[in-house]
């Protein structure tokens, strides 16, 4: 008998401690607080089979119990035998139809939802996206609109986005759980997802197929701006001139170090949409560096001197010179100037 | 040779016996042994990974060394414990409950375990020289990237170790069809015995998809092809494919011999025969076929599209249907009877809210929409443990409890069963529990370092501080074993007085040929028939006669180390041709064995009746 109290108790916390953790996780992360349209459909599924299920498991663990403390051998029943019986055929259709009913109940909006998440008959009509995953960052592309960003992914509020997703190496999953579920990135066909944010924010997504060491740092953010925000921003970045040469010298000789360094074999700034590493048009205003460190330029000048300790096994490190901690400082001044829009993570309230 | 060649003593001649033996009941030994051990190693990965995992942006292991340990752990949990172990059980147990003497094949049966063992070992020496790092599944093209032979290791070990579970397989299968005694029909069997036949009829037709998607994955490391590459015309979710025809029966194969586990110990400790045995053999069946229909679902967010989605969608929810019978019915089988909670009990019990728990988490994935947020996360990490440590591990542990005294004649001490019962269980729900809430969270799966102000900390410390629960039970358990073996309880045939199969109706531990007479089966439960007709022994089906028996041989280990060199050979070739001299010399080594094998006559010997009577019960 104790045994058993014992084990309720622990079910008692368990419970207690999910109900505490319902409420729980970071806002722009979780995917229980739904701020989107997939995340949305996700949460409605989620929350109908999370209840069926509560249901199911108490009605086994009533019979359960009562069973248990019923049917127990109790002292001086050494020697009964209990009736042997063999079944009970009106109890098995019972369990077979209920179980039947409730799949059924769980079916339909699930095969209603999934053909409502794939419809993209009018992709055309709204804002389209390329998206290229890469060992361990993200490059976007906003079709017809010759913008070219990584890492930072900027749309408007309340209208669909549609991303058509290619690897460049080897599988990658694209997740933002608080605005939708998550979409493999393949290297041998496109896949397309639309996602909407419902109210501005900073977004925070994921890498979620394991792509190398670094697949834990592939993080990006996806900023949900107004619509007017939003075309406020592409008008901004299409007036990019990556030639500009920037005020302060210590930004110039930034500038001079960044050519003469061979940083634009692999990088970019302006829409030029080929390139092997993340373009930088506007640096200065991402939320993050890398994707996972904090926008400073301390961190700036960690990465640039020695990207490996930050995210091992990426594709900068060694290719090229190594730089003296002045020469990285003057890079960071360069980049973290590269501000060409007043629309950025803050103005979504980051 | 006569049977007291067994019995021969020295530390030489026991290890020659067990390096030598056919007999289905020391294989089934080595198996356990075995799969305990690399039980022991994935257990301990767990707790690196666990470890690491405490704190945000921990740096107690790297990021390389992270990717190589969650592959070694699924990896070697999946193919090196959980399949041995139960493959171990069913190859002590499923000849004794259909009162056979051995399986069909008893020489493939030891080439089985052998090279199930090597492939075992060869995966686990490749943390001397750079481990697989692309996940126990392996998915191309990270798998084809990957530097060093990591890779290889894993393809190799798990097409050797493949080709051992394939053969147990098909030799269960013969034995099931041909070796019953007397009067056991099919619908006769105990459970046990037909999950053993189902899930070899599934290792049959899923362990050929793994070894196609093995091969080609070889050829594309090796030598140069191109199935999986996509740059030159290949293509990768090919791989996806092919590791889920496999990977999905698999999950199937380790929990159909589990629900068989505790359809037995449940009658034995309730005193009650199996509730609905026919709708449970039914739904055993419906399990298995509706396993091999459904891979696709780990492929939802692949992008296959919303028609072929919504079809593994709803197949998969299915499969509730007939999880659902089994559930009610052992509900059943316990209603009404008189039911005694030891150890074994207490890990069946446990797994009935523990694996409904995981079933249900199951049906939640099933829903397409919902899995697009699960999928790739700790939902999926949670989800799966409790269906496998919470179904799986808990069958495992309950079935040593249950036939330790039939295996070893000894009684499992029940104290320490019920602290290494209590510890595991608060443990396992701490560690696992959590995990569905880290994942919907924002936590992927595969993560080796979580970032600070995720809100994923306190999560991801319960998590650990279970692991340590759970290692501690662990502990316990294996400090049973020695005690047990110094110092247990002896155990009489008829081990828990309760016995209903004819396992129970042997000595404990049977006699090396099991039965002196082959029993006659009067129906279900035919021991307990027996003992209620008043009898405490199985009427015999036939008279005291000469019992014919297989001879041992050293060929299984001889050719499994031939293959497993060619092996060796095939991996470092790719650096320098010489080493194609190991796999002419390995496969030579291999091929001859194969070929002293089909030309020598080896009729096996006899046991005389004088003999046979002599051998006390
Ligand atoms: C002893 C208790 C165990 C603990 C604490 C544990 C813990 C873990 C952890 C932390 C992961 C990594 C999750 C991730 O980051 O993706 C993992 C993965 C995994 N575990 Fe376990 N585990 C345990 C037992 C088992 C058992 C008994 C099995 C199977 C028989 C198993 C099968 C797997 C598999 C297949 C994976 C996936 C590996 C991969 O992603 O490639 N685990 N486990
Ligand atoms: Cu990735």
């Amino acid at each position: 008998m104790k045994g058993w109290m014992g084990k309720s108790k622990v079910f008692f916390l368990i419970s207690a401690m999910a109900l505490l953790m319902a409420g729980c996780g970071r806002e722009n992360l979780t995917a229980l607080d739904p701020k989107g349209y997939g995340a949305d459909r996700a949460m409605d599924l989620i929350l109908l089979t999370t209840f069926i299920m509560i249901g199911v498991f108490i009605i086994v663990m009533a019979i359960y119990v009562i069973t248990l403390v019923r049917f127990r051998k109790k002292k001086g029943q050494e020697d009964y035998i209990p009736e042997q019986v063999e079944g009970n055929h009106k109890l098995e259709v019972i369990w077979t139809v209920i179980p039947i009913i409730l799949v059924l109940v769980i079916a339909v909006p699930t095969v209603l939802g999934t053909f409502d998440l794939a419809d993209d008959s009018n992709a055309d009509e709204h804002v389209n996206i390329e998206v290229t995953g890469n060992q361990y960052w993200w490059h976007f592309n906003y079709a017809g609109e010759e913008v070219v960003t990584s890492q930072d992914l900027y749309i408007p509020t309340g209208e669909r986005v549609y991303l058509n997703m290619l690897s460049s190496d080897v599988t990658h999953s694209f997740w933002i759980p608080s605005i939708s579920g998550k979409m493999d990135v393949n290297p041998e066909n496109v896949n397309t997802m639309y996602i909407e944010a419902h109210e501005e924010g900073v977004y925070w997504g994921k890498c979620a197929e394991l792509c190398g060491p670094s697949h834990s740092l592939m993080d990006f953010k996806v900023i949900a701006v107004s619509p007017e925000e939003y075309e406020q921003w592409v008008a901004d970045m299409q007036s990019v001139d990556p030639e500009e040469v920037p005020e302060d010298s210590v930004a110039q000789e930034g500038q001079e170090l960044f050519e003469a360094n061979n940083c634009m074999n692999c990088h970019a700034i302006g829409s030029s949409p080929a390139a092997i590493g993340p373009n930088l048009t506007n640096f200065g205003d991402r939320s993050t560096i890398a994707g996972i460190l904090e926008p400073t330029k301390e961190h700036l000048v960690e990465w640039l001197t020695d990207p490996e300790s930050v995210k091992p096994g990426n594709k900068m490190t060694d290719q090229y010179p190594a730089l003296s901690e002045d020469e990285a400082e003057s890079i960071a001044e360069y980049l973290l100037q590269l501000q060409p829009s007043e629309i950025t993570p803050e103005s979504a309230g980051n | 040779m006569s049977v007291n060649s067994a019995h021969k003593s020295g530390f030489g001649a026991t290890l020659w016996d067990w390096l030598t033996t056919v007999d289905h009941k020391k294989i089934g030994i080595l198996y356990l042994a075995a799969g305990a051990f690399f039980f022991l190693l994935g257990g301990l990965e767990a707790l690196i990974i666990r470890i690491q995992l405490i704190s945000p942006q921990n740096d107690f292991i790297s990021a390389g060394l992270y990717n190589e340990m969650i592959t070694m752990h699924g990896t070697t949990m999946i193919f090196f414990a959980a399949t041995p172990l139960l493959f171990g059980l069913m190859n002590y147990i499923m000849p004794l409950q259909i009162g056979a003497r051995d399986v069909a094949f008893p020489f493939l049966n030891s080439l089985g375990f052998w090279l199930f063992f090597f492939g075992g070992i060869m995966l686990n020496l490749s943390w001397f020289t750079g481990a697989p790092d692309a996940g126990w599944t392996n998915y191309a093209p990270l798998s084809l990237q990957s530097p060093g032979h990591g890779v290889d290791f894993y393809v190799m070990g798990l097409q050797l170790s493949g080709a051992g579970t394939l053969m147990s397989g098909i030799n269960f299968i013969v034995t099931i069809v041909l070796m019953r005694a007397p009067g056991m029909t099919y619908m006769r069997m105990p459970l046990f015995t037909w999950t053993t036949f189902v899930t070899s009829i599934l290792v049959l037709f899923a362990f050929p998809a793994l070894t196609v998607g093995l091969f080609l994955m070889m050829f594309d490391r090796m030598f140069g092809t191109a199935f999986f590459d996509v740059a030159l015309g290949g293509n990768s979710i090919i791989w996806q494919h092919l590791f889920w025809i496999f990977g999905h029966p698999e999950v199937y194969i380790l929990i159909l011999p589990a629900f068989g586990v505790f359809s037995e110990i449940l009658p034995t400790f309730s005193k009650k025969r199996l509730f609905g045995y026919t709708a449970m053999v039914f739904a055993t069946f419906l399990i298995a076929f509706l396993g091999f229909m459904v891979w696709a679902h780990h492929m939802f967010t692949v992008g296959l599209g919303p028609v072929a989605n919504s079809i593994f969608a709803v197949a998969t929810m299915a499969i509730a249907v007939p999880t659902g019978i089994k559930i009610f019915n052992w509900l059943f089988t316990l209603w009404g009877g008189s039911i005694t909670i030891n150890s074994a009990m207490l890990w069946t019990l446990a797994f009935i809210p523990s694996f409904t728990i995981g079933g249900m988490t199951g049906v939640m994935l099933a829903s397409s929409v919902a899995d697009y947020q699960y999928h790739d996360s700790y939902f999926v990490v949670g989800h799966f443990h409790y269906v496998i440590v919470g179904g799986v591990v808990f069958a495992l542990l309950a079935a040593m409890h249950y036939w330790w005294p039939k295996m070893f004649g000894r009684y499992l001490h029940e104290g320490m069963g019920k602290l290494a019962f209590w510890t595991f269980f608060i443990g396992f729900h701490l560690t696992f529990f959590i995990q569905h809430f880290l994942g919907l969270m924002g936590m992927p799966r595969r993560y080796w370092v979580f970032l600070e102000d995720q809100g994923l900390d306190a999560g991801n410390l319960i998590s650990t501080i279970g692991a340590f629960f759970m290692t501690f039970g662990v502990l316990v358990f294996v400090i049973n074993i020695f005690y047990t073996w110094k110092k247990g309880e002896k155990a009489p045939g008829d081990a828990w007085g309760t016995g209903r199969t004819l396992e129970w109706a042997t000595a404990s531990p049977p006699i090396h040929f099991n039965f002196k007479q082959m029993p006659l089966v009067r129906g279900l439960d035919p021991l307990w028939i027996e003992k209620m007709e008043g009898n405490n022994k199985m009427t015999p089906a036939e008279p005291m006669d000469e019992i014919h028996m297989p001879n041992g041989s050293i060929l299984p280990l001889i050719m499994t180390i031939g293959f497993f060199i060619a092996s060796y050979g095939f991996i470092y070739q790719v650096d320098h041709k010489a080493w194609l001299i190991a796999v002419y010399v390995g496969m030579a080594i291999g091929m001859g064995c194969m070929l002293i094998r089909s030309l020598r006559d080896d009729h096996g010997y006899h046991i005389s009746k004088e003999e046979v009577e002599r051998e006390g019960d």
